[in-house]
């Protein structure tokens, strides 16, 4: 009777902790049928009556624990199956070889049953043991289980936590990109804006000294048609002295109106260089040709702006400054920005004296002049205009600073131009000012 | 005829003294050149009692030819010279303030010499 329900108890624990309806679907339904089949053999067994068939019933135990043996085994790669198999094995051996023994051999069963009795003890004791042990397993087994699957939940969360962060720092780094990315397309607007602006500025400028030379032109060329008409009519006698004359003044008029064509298109050529996009290769520059454009540009810009100022300027330029490796269009465009600056301060000085007085006794000057200083060249921008207060000298070569009212100017004029002398040509840039009296930039370029 | 021509453009010179060379081969104009309205100034002091035309850029650095129209207002001389103005930009507000200052005709460049023969002769 115990055998069976030791039978009973253990397909009850097999099925419940190896959990056979997922780990071995196929026999599940087998062994709940073993388990329901061991009820009545339990019931049974208890009347001495049943004695007699004590051989079938010990071969149906033997049917019933062969199977849960074969489930283990099939288990075995479970530690709760392998320990189960290991306990219940040397039983189930002993138990089985018993019944045979006590069919076979029943004399020698009765001689030795003592010793036997011992086996079998020693093989149940070995089996509850081994039972009480896995048990203790399942228990640490379990509260193993619990553990991983706290550390499993918590692993859950902080991945689910760490998901979130990613996302959110990859959201705000392309927020950023996009930022970086609006930011360089507004800096680049505002560069072009700033070399449009400084070329309204010019517009009246450049139209007034490309006009000039044109006029010139046109005057000599009716001139010297004058000239050739007069020269081929016959009351010029041939061979005088005022055929001579006829002839030299023609050809002065062609070499003027050379002269006044290549003027007009250096003009045109300098305003295109400024204009297009810079492809910031340099090459051999005269530093003293563009000084003498920008400054005639800038004046001439100034005055068709404002026609009520007027000022002097003058080149003090060094016949013998050497040719530099620079960017024509960038140095143009620094030497173009003190220029306008220059003129402004004269005109800012000019508006504040005019208010003070009825007469003005101010003659605003701005002077260019350049100087070879040993492996170097020196361009100074000087006028003697309202000057830089203090507090702002420390301020002009940042980006956006401006003193001038809004929409007059981009505040990216010197900051520019401190770049360019700066960065693009490894130059230096300096600035001497005194409010009232005028400002002075000088800068320095290697040769 | 005396005429003054004020203008910073050098080669201007060479222009009028072609275009007006039969008038000076026989006598009926002379020029003088100044390149800025201070040598203008220098020059009119040292002509004073001569009947000058002048004939003023105004667009000139330093002095402009409408600073230079208003001293020569200003000095009063007797005879009073005749401003003539010349000008790139040749528009109204120029042209009044020039006018209102006294000058007493207005051109354009680029300068159309046979109009500005006719209105010299005129005077």
């Amino acid at each position: 009777m115990q055998n069976f329900l030791i039978a009973f108890f253990a397909l009850r624990f097999i099925r419940t902790h190896l959990n056979t309806k997922e780990s071995l679907p196929q026999y599940d339904q087998y062994l709940k049928v073993l388990n329901l089949f061991i009820v009545p053999f339990l019931l049974l067994l208890n009347f001495n009556s049943f004695e007699r068939f004590l051989p079938t019933i010990n071969f149906v135990w033997f049917v019933v624990f062969s199977a849960i043996m074969y489930v283990l085994w099939l288990l075995r790669e479970n530690n709760l199956a392998s320990s189960l198999l290991k306990a219940g094995l040397p039983f189930f051996i002993v138990n089985s070889l018993r019944d045979i023994m006590e069919y076979f051999f029943s004399s020698f069963t009765k001689e030795n049953d003592s010793i036997i009795d011992l086996v079998f003890l020693g093989s149940l004791f070995w089996m509850i043991a081994f039972a009480i042990s896995t048990n203790n397993q399942i228990k640490a087994l379990k509260k193993e289980e619990e553990k991983n699957r706290l550390v499993v939940g918590e692993n859950e969360k902080l991945e689910i936590l760490v998901r979130e962060r990613t996302s959110e720092i990859s959201a705000q780094k392309e927020q950023l990109e996009s930022t970086v990315e609006e930011l360089k397309a507004t800096q680049n607007q505002l560069v072009q804006q700033e070399k449009l602006a400084s070329l309204g500025e010019l517009t009246a400028g450049i139209a007034h000294e490309i006009q000039n030379p044109l006029n010139f032109v046109n005057n000599f060329s009716e001139l010297n048609l004058e000239l050739i008409e007069e020269l081929m009519s016959p009351e010029t006698p041939r061979g005088g002295i005022e055929e001579e004359e006829l002839l030299s003044d023609i050809r002065q008029n062609l070499e003027k109106i050379n002269h006044h064509g290549k003027r007009a298109a250096s003009i045109v050529k300098g305003m295109l260089q400024h204009s297009r996009t810079n492809t910031g290769q340099k090459e051999t520059t005269d530093i003293n040709a563009l000084a003498d454009e920008f400054l005639r540009l800038s004046y001439h810009g100034l005055r068709a702006k404002d026609k009520t100022f007027n000022a002097d300027f003058k080149t003090e330029l060094d016949p013998n400054l050497p040719v530099i490796e620079a960017v024509p269009q960038d140095i143009g465009r620094v030497l173009l920005n003190l220029i306008n600056n220059a003129f402004y301060a004269c005109a800012e000085r000019s508006r504040a004296q005019s208010k003070v007085n009825g007469e003005n006794p101010y003659k605003p000057l701005v002077t260019v002049s350049t100087l070879k200083i040993d492996d170097a060249i020196e361009i100074r921008v000087k006028d003697n205009g309202a000057g830089i207060s203090e507090d702002n000298m420390e301020k002009i070569f940042q980006p956006f600073f401006t003193t001038k009212p809004t929409g007059k100017g981009t505040g990216l004029g010197l900051s520019l131009a401190y770049d360019i002398v700066t960065k693009g040509h490894g130059g230096t840039i300096e600035v001497e000012s005194k409010e009232g009296v005028g400002t002075e930039f000088i800068i320095s370029l290697n040769l | 005829m005396k005429v003054l021509v004020v203008d910073d453009e050098v080669d201007i010179q060479d222009l009028f003294l072609q275009k007006f060379r039969k008038e000076i081969r026989n006598g009926e104009i002379e020029f003088s050149f100044a390149t800025s309205g201070e040598n203008a100034l220098v020059y009119l002091h040292e002509h004073e009692s001569e009947a000058i035309l002048i004939l003023s850029d105004i667009n000139m650095p330093g002095m402009s030819g409408i600073e230079l129209l208003r001293e020569i207002v200003e000095k009063n001389t007797k005879p009073k010279p005749i401003v003539m103005m010349i000008t790139a930009y040749g528009d109204d507000e120029t042209r009044n303030k020039a006018l209102s200052l006294g000058a007493d005709d207005f051109l354009n460049k680029p300068l159309d010499f046979g109009d500005l023969k006719e209105r010299l002769f005129k005077r």
